[in-house]
């Protein structure tokens, strides 16, 4: 079984700056680190080739430096991965980025199960998985909480549908969307970061694609624009419910289920 | 010889703090008759939740006219009954007392309430960019009762405890005169230091109404390390050579697979690694990556020459999370694996955790009981839990006093002390009365006399 999981390198801390005049993140100076989403899908995998045999692959599209998070994948015990980098593919959308890693893993081999991460905490679509589904023309599902089997040549999954649990199959090919929470990611290992290889992440770039239309890549190949990003408002109000503990356990109760957290 | 609290003590209590915050009798919540592990038991006469200095002050010269004993009480998450008001009396709240009054950011200092929680605290600090160094496992206890028992925590390591931290104390004696022991300066060579003897007197002495404490400039950089070992022996005896690289980290915790899975159970979470016996947990922070990632290589290729199976890196935000926040719960957890557990809080020196600890092993198989562990393996400080599971109530006692008495005994072979953190409260004076000997115990006794002649703080705990 060939497994192959998408991951994103993201700013590391939820405190970054938008440029007010671009509406753009101020990456520069900030510590990136693997999409923490991704992580889900990283656990699921491996695990699933624990158990069923196989091999995992890791997928990026970013700039060169993006590599560090391949490697950091491979320190997890994934097997290599490949860099998808390339001015003509800057300012993609989530139609663009999609169609790219489509082309990019079309270069990259035959996988039996594509896992992406629920989102990025970046840029928080949760659309990628799907379309990349779309150009690879394979099923896809998304907010899948497990993956229960694999079975007379089919995954047995469990998903979320928001209001109830189901289970299904799907057959392989096939690309599924991970939730969050679903497992605990491993950690990664310092012995294998030790004698990591130069050879374990591959670069992929435009000249090596089938489609050579620059149209369909970066910011040409985007079919909507960012009008503006602004952090959201940060609440802190507090609250102290005062009474006996079963005054205090019926408040906390109404309380919750108002704000339809219950 | 004390006073019970009268219906005119009551009444004159609703006009100091207000009547809200007067409980007595049926009102007071049971919870209030005990502490964190609930061994040592007695309901208050009155609650009173005090909101300034003033009012513990005028409450406190109340108690002194009437002679009416006086137990001071924070989030009561203490362990050895040191705020559980064995005399009945008037238990004296001070969550009410939750201001952070200050930042001095000139003098990198902070003016606190005692009712302060930990966590607001470190929360507080780092918003600032400051870090408050103590970190004990208990988030949810308040500064006034870190002070009180001088709690330790994980980053003692590097960072020392609450003690190197407290710059000034204001307090209220039991006569109910307010007084600042200590000043925002960073040396003092001025007399007897009356506020280090508050620190650690487990409101024995006088009430902390207010404390200016020491921050330092947030690290920007810190990683953890886990490290798994085949076996708990090769986990500890990698201890002193750890500390012996000259590497400083700012923790060193162990940890066993079973507390673990106690955690995960607990907690309703998994491990990030379960597959092995036993665990250090180590933290190395700076202002730069490559120091800390140099720190941590150092001592990852240490522990990976001593036999650890690997050692694996803890980096990001959600990646301590899912480290920490197990360790955090361990206490809980291990308490929830149980019937009911009493603790042993024993600080050795550094080089003797590993014979310390196997000797706790050593009583377990003895004794056919349950006596996990955890904590800091860098100071020398455990945390070590004997558990009661299914054993009768005398076998239970006969037990726990057995073990106890073996594990005192070996703590002061081992040049170590009866508690490293948590204190001697109610809970553990037979045993800090039989380390220490006549001459010590009558020491403290004449300081508690000269603060409190009439004995109506805390009566009953640590010394007398």
């Amino acid at each position: 079984m060939n497994i192959l999981v998408c991951v994103k390198q993201v700013p590391g801390s939820n405190n970054v700056e938008v440029d007010p005049v671009t509406g753009v993140l101020k990456r520069s100076g900030i510590p990136s680190k693997i999409n923490p989403y991704d992580l889900y899908g990283i656990e699921a995998a491996l695990s699933l080739a624990e158990r069923f045999g196989g091999t995992v692959d890791t997928i990026t599209m970013g700039p060169p430096q993006a590599k560090a998070v391949i490697q950091e994948t491979v320190c997890m015990g994934v097997r290599g991965g490949t860099v998808l980098t390339d001015r003509k593919f800057a300012g993609a959308d989530v139609l663009a980025t999609a169609y790219t890693l489509s082309q990019g893993i079309q270069k990259c081999g035959a996988y039996d199960l594509i896992i992406c991460g629920k989102q990025t905490t970046d840029g928080d679509t949760a659309q990628v998985g799907a379309e990349v589904a779309e150009y690879l023309n394979i099923p896809n599902v998304s907010n899948v909480l497990s993956i229960d089997d694999y079975r007379d040549g089919k995954f047995l999954l469990t998903v979320s549908l928001d209001d109830r649990i189901i289970t299904m199959s799907i057959a392989p090919p096939c690309l599924i969307s991970v939730d969050a929470d679903i497992n605990t990611p491993r950690l990664p290992s310092y012995k294998i970061r030790k004698s990591l290889q130069d050879s374990s992440v591959g670069f992929l770039t435009f000249a090596d694609f089938d489609d050579q239309d620059l149209d369909h890549y970066g910011l040409s190949g985007s079919a909507t624009q960012v009008e503006r990003i602004f952090p959201p408002e940060k609440v802190s109000a507090k609250k102290t419910i005062e009474g006996d503990s079963d005054v205090q356990a019926q408040a906390l109760y109404t309380l919750l289920r108002d704000k339809k957290m219950l | 010889m004390y006073n019970n609290v009268t219906a005119a003590d009551i009444a004159a209590l609703q006009v100091i703090v207000g009547e809200a915050d007067v409980l007595h009798g049926q009102a007071i919540n049971p919870d209030y008759a005990h502490d964190e592990l609930g061994g040592i038991s007695r309901m208050p006469e009155v609650l009173v939740r005090v909101h300034s200095t003033q009012e513990v002050s005028a409450v406190m010269k109340l108690a002194y006219e009437r002679n009416i004993p006086v137990t001071v009480r924070g989030s009561g998450t203490g362990l050895v009954g040191a705020a559980v008001a064995i005399h009945g009396g008037i238990l004296l709240e001070t969550t009410k007392m939750n201001r952070i009054l200050a930042l001095d950011e000139n003098n990198l200092t902070v003016t606190v309430q005692p009712g302060v929680l930990l966590m607001e605290l470190a929360a507080f600090a780092e918003e600032h960019d400051f870090l408050y160094p103590p970190d004990p496992g208990e988030k949810s206890a308040t500064i006034g009762g870190n002070i009180s028992t001088n709690a330790g925590g994980m980053r003692a390591v590097k960072y020392g405890v609450t003690r190197d931290y407290v710059r000034s104390l204001t307090v209220v004696l039991p006569n109910g005169e307010i007084q600042t022991f200590g000043a925002a300066v960073a040396k003092n060579s001025s007399g007897y230091s009356l506020k280090d003897l508050i620190i650690g007197s487990e409101g024995t002495l006088c009430v902390i109404c207010e404390a200016v404490l020491k921050l330092v400039p947030l690290p920007k950089i810190s990683v953890s390390l886990l490290v798994p070992f085949p076996d708990m022996k090769s986990a500890i005896e990698a201890v002193p050579e750890i500390i012996r690289s000259k590497v400083t980290p700012t923790a060193i915790e162990y940890m066993s697979r079973d507390t673990i899975l106690f955690s995960e159970n607990y907690l309703g979470k998994k491990f990030p690694d379960t597959k092995n016996d036993a665990y250090i947990l180590l933290t190395f922070d700076g202002n730069t990556d490559a120091q800390v990632d140099q720190d941590m290589s150092t001592v990852a290729e240490l522990c990976l020459k001593i036999g650890a199976l690997d050692a694996y890196i803890v980096d990001t935000d959600e990646r301590k999370k899912s480290v920490w926040s197990a360790r955090g719960a361990f206490l809980e957890a291990i308490k929830a694996s149980t019937t009911e557990m009493d603790e042993c809080d024993v600080v050795v020196p550094g080089n003797q955790v590993d014979t310390f600890i196997k000797y706790t092993h050593e009583l377990a198989d003895e004794f056919h009981v349950r006596i996990p562990s955890f904590g800091h393996a860098g100071d020398g400080n455990l945390h070590v839990y004997i558990c009661r599971d299914t054993l009768s109530d005398p076998d239970w006692e006969q037990v726990k006093s057995d073990c106890f008495d073996r594990m005192y005994q070996k703590a002061v072979e081992l040049g170590g002390l009866v508690s490293g953190e948590h204190g001697i409260g109610y809970a553990k004076k037979a045993y800090l009365r039989r380390q220490y000997g006549e001459t010590p115990i009558a020491l403290m006794q004449g300081i508690k006399r000269v603060f409190d002649e009439k004995n109506i703080l805390n009566p009953g705990k640590v010394c007398f």
